[in-house]
């Protein structure tokens, strides 16, 4: 402890007074702190570089020859197929649900929430650096791409847009874990959302193309919406730009963020109303 | 306009069935300290986390600062501010990012966070405020959630067991701070805590709950008065034996049983001792130890309640 001279704190009188922020300042005073600790926390982000990285290498390498060689597949290109999944990989499930739960047991929740800061944006807040923390994660998964290989059909403008599909998806995902942070408050129940990562995950083109998956998986994988983001998305890097398969892919991510926002909102107004 | 901080009539709360709450009615005057003192589970940071709007009432009525609790939540949120049980710090943050944080909150421009940043530094140790909250020890962790609350100048300070946990030294400078809130600037202060002495020291007024329901209320020093000018506190072999011989003496007030010993109040001490040892020695009771002092909060918190104060932390 260091002895200070300093007068008590309390005889200092102040002229500050307290007074309510606008929406876009609460929102980026929260947005503000979760970014802080993203590279305070490196274990909550490094997974999702390693994991796509690693996937991408073994199926690329497991996997190439044998689909560039079905016969009609002249033009297909493995590496171009697999780099949206990597994408995928990289982003799904990632968000601050976790440091979500532990604000609310450290009470520190509580903290925000007797401050006259809006209520929204203190989800909004953390989902603004989400999109920040995927829109970074998809960088270096696309550098790996390009040194392997994989070519843009669609330029830099294709890129960008690219990598916006693999961030809204990423966005759009994230209102499961935090629908579970809010709910259960429980860091288990939050890290046991991944498993909703897998059907999402596997069962979709993410491996073979959709016509040579077998029948019922065909089936199934067309309930996916992974199946049309990762559609949309190739489309980017290999058959230029097609405005129907990325129309399909911005709904998908839009019917899947609806459902997952909705009951992140949901969570939130009821873990308001539990005070 | 009222001079009332805060004013509860009938406030209740319950969760499922358990009444954590059964009905707290509280006047509490703009620039007083006032210390709300009771074991765990009385109710006291349900209490709190009502008037701090974190928990809505189940029953009665409650104003902060002229504004109904429920329905004025936001008007009184701009004017509080409140030190919780756990200090709420996040660990992965300075304590310069926390304070500047806690500006932004309450819409303080960054000058004025920078501001009150300095004129706090006394709470904080100001070699550690670029250092991760992780690494300060639970004093440093108490006076930087101190600091906080305080970075926008509340009228209303809610400070909940405020030193629980802490060193002497640590407990003292809060003390004073608390004390310098009060005085220098006028500061309402809302103290709850388990530890008598604090409440003795600190607080203008004070209220006990026990189970839910305040069971005494006034100045510490009239709290203590009404048990007694005095307080012998005697052990013995046979309590029993000893409270009847005891109650029979026309110096004594009351007989009380406390954990460890018999709590004699009287109106003169020193001239009540001579009576008490020779009472007991004529009923055949041993004496292991007797005691003369004045009466303690603790003395009127086994008056009220049957029990004592079972201090955690």
């Amino acid at each position: 402890m260091t002895v200070t001279d300093t007068p008590r704190a309390a005889t200092v009188r102040s002229n500050v007074q307290a007074r309510p922020s606008g929406f876009l300042r609460d929102l980026w005073t929260v947005a503000k702190r979760a970014i802080r600790a993203i590279p305070r926390e490196p274990e909550a982000f490094l997974p999702a570089l390693f994991i796509p990285a690693f996937f991408f290498i073994v199926n690329v390498g497991a996997l190439q020859d044998l689909t560039e060689a079905i016969p009609g597949a002249t033009d297909f290109s493995y590496k171009n197929f697999q780099l949206p999944t990597a994408i995928i990989f990289a982003v799904t499930g990632i968000s601050r649900a976790t440091a979500l739960v532990t604000d609310i047991q450290t009470v520190y929740f509580d903290r925000l929430l007797l401050s006259p800061v809006r209520r929204l944006p203190l989800l909004l807040g953390l989902m603004v650096s989400d999109f920040m923390l995927v829109m970074a994660l998809c960088i270096p998964v696309l550098i790996l791409g390009v040194i392997v290989g994989v070519s843009f059909g669609t330029g830099v403008l294709g890129l960008l847009l690219f990598i916006l599909i693999g961030a809204l998806w990423g966005l759009a995902f994230t209102g499961f874990p935090y629908a579970i942070a809010l709910k259960t408050a429980n860091p288990g129940a939050v890290a046991s959302s991944f498993l909703l990562f897998f059907p999402f995950a596997f069962l979709t083109s993410s491996t073979v193309p959709l016509e040579n998956l077998t029948p019922w998986m065909r089936g199934i994988a067309r309930f996916n919406p992974i199946t049309y983001v990762l559609e949309g998305m190739r489309s980017l890097l290999s058959a230029g730009w097609q405005w129907g398969e990325i129309g399909k892919a911005l709904l998908a991510i839009a019917i899947l963020g609806t459902i997952s926002q909705t009951m992140a909102m949901l969570a939130l107004r009821g873990r308001l109303a539990q005070n | 306009m009222s001079d009332l901080a805060i004013e509860t009539v009938g406030l209740k709360r319950s969760f499922g069935d358990v009444q954590a709450v059964k009905s707290v009615d509280l006047r509490v005057q703009d620039g007083e300290i006032y210390g709300f003192l009771g074991p765990n589970g009385a109710g006291k940071s349900t209490v709190v986390k009502m008037l701090i709007t974190l928990l809505r009432p189940t029953g009665g009525k409650a104003t902060v600062l002229g504004h109904d609790v429920v329905s004025g939540a936001s008007k009184i949120r701009l004017r509080i501010g409140a030190a919780l049980q756990d200090a709420s710090l996040d660990e992965k943050q300075s304590g310069r990012e926390i304070l500047r944080l806690q500006g932004a909150l309450y819409g303080l421009t960054r000058k004025e966070t920078d501001v009150r940043i300095e004129e706090l530094s006394s709470l904080i140790d100001v070699e550690a405020t670029d250092r991760w909250i992780g690494t300060y020890s639970g004093g440093m962790r108490r006076r930087l959630d101190l600091a906080a609350s305080l970075m926008h100048s509340p009228d209303l300070l809610f400070l909940d067991e405020p030193t629980t946990g802490l060193d002497p030294h640590s407990r003292v400078q809060v003390w004073d701070e608390v004390r310098a809130l009060n005085k220098e600037l006028g500061t309402t202060i809302f103290l709850t805590t388990q530890y008598l002495e604090e409440a003795d020291e600190l607080a203008d007024r004070v209220g006990i709950i026990n189970n839910g329901l305040i069971v005494g209320e006034g100045t510490p020093e009239a709290l203590k008065r009404s048990i007694g000018a005095d307080v012998i506190q005697v052990s013995v072999d046979d309590n029993e034996s000893a409270v009847a011989a005891l109650q029979a003496l026309p110096c004594v007030d009351k007989v009380e049983t406390g954990p460890r010993a018999l709590l004699v109040s009287v109106n003169d001490g020193a001239a009540a001792v001579s009576p008490v040892v020779i009472a007991l020695d004529g009923a055949g009771v041993k004496i292991g130890e007797l005691t003369l002092r004045t009466p303690t909060l603790d003395d009127v918190f086994l008056e009220l309640t049957g029990d004592r104060i079972e201090v955690s932390g």
